[in-house]
């Protein structure tokens, strides 16, 4: 066959004869499956191909916002791409990107389990998802919509001549995804834990994991409730939010913001949680403050709840609401920066191998901490009114959800490849995307501060000559920014076939789940593992977890 | 009935005890998901009826009250016999088990039946919002407001009463078929949850959109 000389493997490196992803072959094997390893490869296909069409809303917009006119595309298009790109950005990718791929894949693992608690729940919530995002895809079919991804009243209820029910079914239907995949996951980790996996020993993944899932239980239903009451209102007139019905809009925003806000911590705890992993597993060193970390993801979840008015300061909300608000919304930074030094401190004296997990995990800390502190500057009442519905706005929420949730799921999927596929990625290519992705997504987003603060207001296709200059730098880039998403896209299936051979564990890393063979079995564990020792024991040398 | 029991273990738990404990957390998860679903209803039912009290009441004196308290009757009963269904599941035999749960499912029935028949007096009445509503009293723009929570309310509630006649019917052909134990009853007692859920929620409905124009 080939003349090459085949590299001598070592054996133990060699994947399972029989593993998760050969344990069954054809089509019903996956469609029916119950394992949450292929699970999480269904999520992870959806997802992709949602996150593709995302960008290509994004890609449209951005080419038309290189010149000042609005020449490319009409104003009523533009409106329609922004909110597609919301959309599926926001429920299809980001919500479910790290808990329903990752998550699903690892909390079994990462806890001793051979599966969630309810494996047929977790099929049927990625069917949920698949239902929805047909829902959603029909309605950007048949013309769009063109109400932002908020849905604000009364423009949704009654002034949109868009297919407004269609997607708000969607986003509907799709809800009930995450929040099945929330009660599952609060479950296994209650229920599921092997033994000597006490709280205190989880990996912070789980916490994250855990956090995020109570937010999904509790924000998620709030949300569809809304979305319920706007089909009916637009339907059947029912007056709730119209004021010519008698309703009131600002009650919308109250019960939109009331989960839409703590949707963004859905977004970046899990993340915080794969950078957890990824910085000590690549400084060799224990986590600092493992509590720490641990409660702050709880205390976000937790304030996450209480500061959804800070979206409203210019909607005729009272002052003292607004300050009330405002004050709240500054106490999550201080769960957020225990995080970001905790991290820095697990950095400080390690034997840091810049793995490309860890590029991205460095990323996340410098651009999430520029997301975070203009998140500040927006908590701020004064200044709100200033920034308000600009590019400012913009450009903070995106280095929070692709600079923070993004950059944490793409260094998850690369740390965790090996596990799931059980091959390596090629590293040259990989850390040149990661800067590539570095440097695009500063060139996209940083010039939007600056619009913003100079006055560009968001969800317009038109803009004054003297922003063109800004506009076109964040156009630039963007292209990078695509570039630096199609080159991980190539190189991960290419890896599937053709990627060296991993082993059980390529990073040498701690944890449950780098104890398995990669790909593991459909089963997990051969023995049910007991836990001895604390998570993030780098330090201890050579020490078995015991089967 | 060792071999039933072990039959109804699924395999990812290790023993019948891990499962019923996830079911039950699992289920009562669900329930505080369904609290927040329909607390968005309540927080706009507040809301409203703070900014608008007169007009509230005065669309409230327009429900009908004897239904309303006979359907309250019903659904105290259901879960009555819901909690025999139960109980029977794990102590008593399959015929005691199926008279339960068609008990159950047939006060379910009527409670539904008795909402239809005041949906269709609304209709006539023109009090269902929309262009043919008409209302003789004072604010008439709020008290649409009113029959606006009061359809979406007790049409969620309504929707979640055909499920759990749905569940009901699944659990009545299981018991048929003799799978409730004492050692595996898990099914029953989760729709029993559910069914009292379903049943609270009215408990809340019936003062806040009945009782409240009455002194």
């Amino acid at each position: 066959m080939s003349p090459v000389v085949e590299p001598i493997i070592a054996p133990e490196n060699l994947p399972p004869r029989v593993n998760y992803l050969n344990a069954g072959y054809g089509i019903r094997s996956w469609l029916l499956t119950k394992d949450h390893k292929r699970i999480a490869l269904l999520y992870l296909a959806s997802i992709t191909f949602f996150f593709f069409i995302g960008g290509a809303a994004a890609v449209l917009f951005r080419l038309e916002l290189l010149t000042p006119q609005s020449d490319l595309l009409q104003a009523e298009t533009y409106n329609k791409l922004f909110t597609i790109h919301g959309l599926i950005m926001v429920f299809f990718f980001l919500i479910p990107s790290i808990p329903a791929v990752l998550g699903n894949f690892l909390v079994p693992m990462m806890i001793g389990a051979r599966d969630l608690a309810f494996p047929r729940i977790n099929l049927l919530s990625w069917y949920i998802f698949i239902i929805g995002g047909m829902f959603t895809l029909t309605a950007i079919i048949l013309g769009g919509v063109d109400t932002g991804w908020t849905f604000y009243t009364p423009y949704s209820t009654t002034y949109a001549n868009t297919y407004v029910i269609i997607t708000a079914a969607g986003v509907f239907i799709t809800g009930f995804s995450s929040i099945l995949t929330g009660l599952n996951f609060i479950v296994t980790i209650h229920k599921m834990r092997a033994p000597g996996m006490t709280w205190m020993r989880l990996p912070l993944f789980i916490w994250a994991q855990y956090a995020t899932s109570l937010i999904n239980l509790l924000g998620t239903p709030v949300l569809a409730i809304s979305i319920f009451l706007i089909a009916i209102e637009r339907a059947f007139r029912l007056g709730i939010f119209d004021p010519a019905l008698g309703g009131d809009p600002v009650l919308f925003q109250h019960l939109f913001w009331f989960y839409s806000h703590p949707a963004v911590y859905i977004m970046i705890l899990p993340a915080m949680g794969v950078i957890s992993e990824v910085i000590t597993c690549f400084s060799r060193k224990r986590i600092f403050g493992y509590s720490f970390i641990a409660v702050s993801s709880l205390a976000i979840a937790v304030l996450g709840f209480f500061v959804w008015g800070h979206h409203m300061f210019v909607s005729s909300q009272s002052i003292y609401a607004g300050l009330i608000f405002s004050f709240l919304s500054m106490f999550v930074a201080i769960p957020s920066a225990v995080k970001v030094f905790n991290w820095t401190a697990t950095l400080y004296k390690g034997s840091i191998i810049y793995q490309t997990p860890l590029l991205y995990a460095l990323g996340f800390i410098g651009l999430f901490t520029i997301g975070g502190l203009t998140g500040i500057f927006v908590a701020t009442l004064a200044i709100d009114v200033h920034v308000h519905d600009t590019y400012f706005i913009i450009a903070h929420f995106h280095y929070i959800m692709v600079g923070g949730a993004l950059m944490g799921y793409l260094g998850g999927l690369h740390f965790w490849w090996p596990k799931i596929t059980g091959r390596l990625y090629p590293e040259g290519w990989a850390r040149l995307s990661a800067l590539i992705i570095f440097v695009g997504f500063n060139l996209t987003f940083f010039p939007q501060f600056i619009l913003g603060y100079l006055g560009m207001p968001r969800r317009y296709a038109a803009y004054p000559d003297e922003f063109q200059v800004l506009n076109v730098m964040s156009s630039a880039g963007a292209s990078i920014l695509g570039i630096g998403y199609l080159i991980p896209m190539i190189y991960f299936i290419w890896s599937m076939r053709y990627g060296p051979l991993a082993g059980p564990n390529p990073w040498n890393a701690k944890g449950l789940e780098w104890t398995t063979p990669s790909p593991p079995t459909t089963e997990n564990f051969e023995h049910k593992p007991h836990i001895t020792e604390e998570a993030y024991a780098y330090e201890v040398k050579e020490e078995k977890v015991v089967g | 009935m060792s071999d039933k029991s072990t039959a109804a273990l699924a395999h990812q738990f290790d023993d019948p005890e891990q499962q019923l404990e996830a079911s039950t957390l699992g289920m009562w998860a669900f329930l505080a998901t369904e609290i927040l679903f329909f607390g968005g209803m309540f927080a706009a039912y507040a809301v409203y009826r703070l900014a608008y009290p007169q007009a509230f009441a005065a669309a409230s004196n327009h429900l009908d009250i004897l239904l309303g308290t006979v359907n309250t009757a019903v659904l105290i009963a259901s879960s009555l016999t819901m909690v025999l269904a139960v109980y029977s599941a794990q102590f008593a035999g399959r015929r005691a088990q199926v008279t339960f749960l068609l008990a159950t499912l047939l006060l379910g029935t009527i409670f539904l039946s008795i909402k239809g028949v005041e949906y269709a007096h609304k209709f006539h009445e023109h009090l269902v919002p929309g262009a043919g509503f008409r209302f003789d009293g004072a604010d008439p723009r709020h008290a649409a407001i009113f029959f606006s929570l009061y359809f979406a309310m007790t049409g969620l509630h309504a929707l979640h009463m055909v499920i759990g006649a749905g569940l009901l019917i699944a659990l009545t052909v299981m018991s048929w078929r003799g799978r409730f134990s004492a050692v595996y009853y898990t099914p029953v007692e989760m729709v029993a949850l559910y069914w009292h859920f379903v049943d609270v929620i009215w408990i809340f409905l019936f003062p806040l959109l009945y009782l409240i124009g009455r002194h």
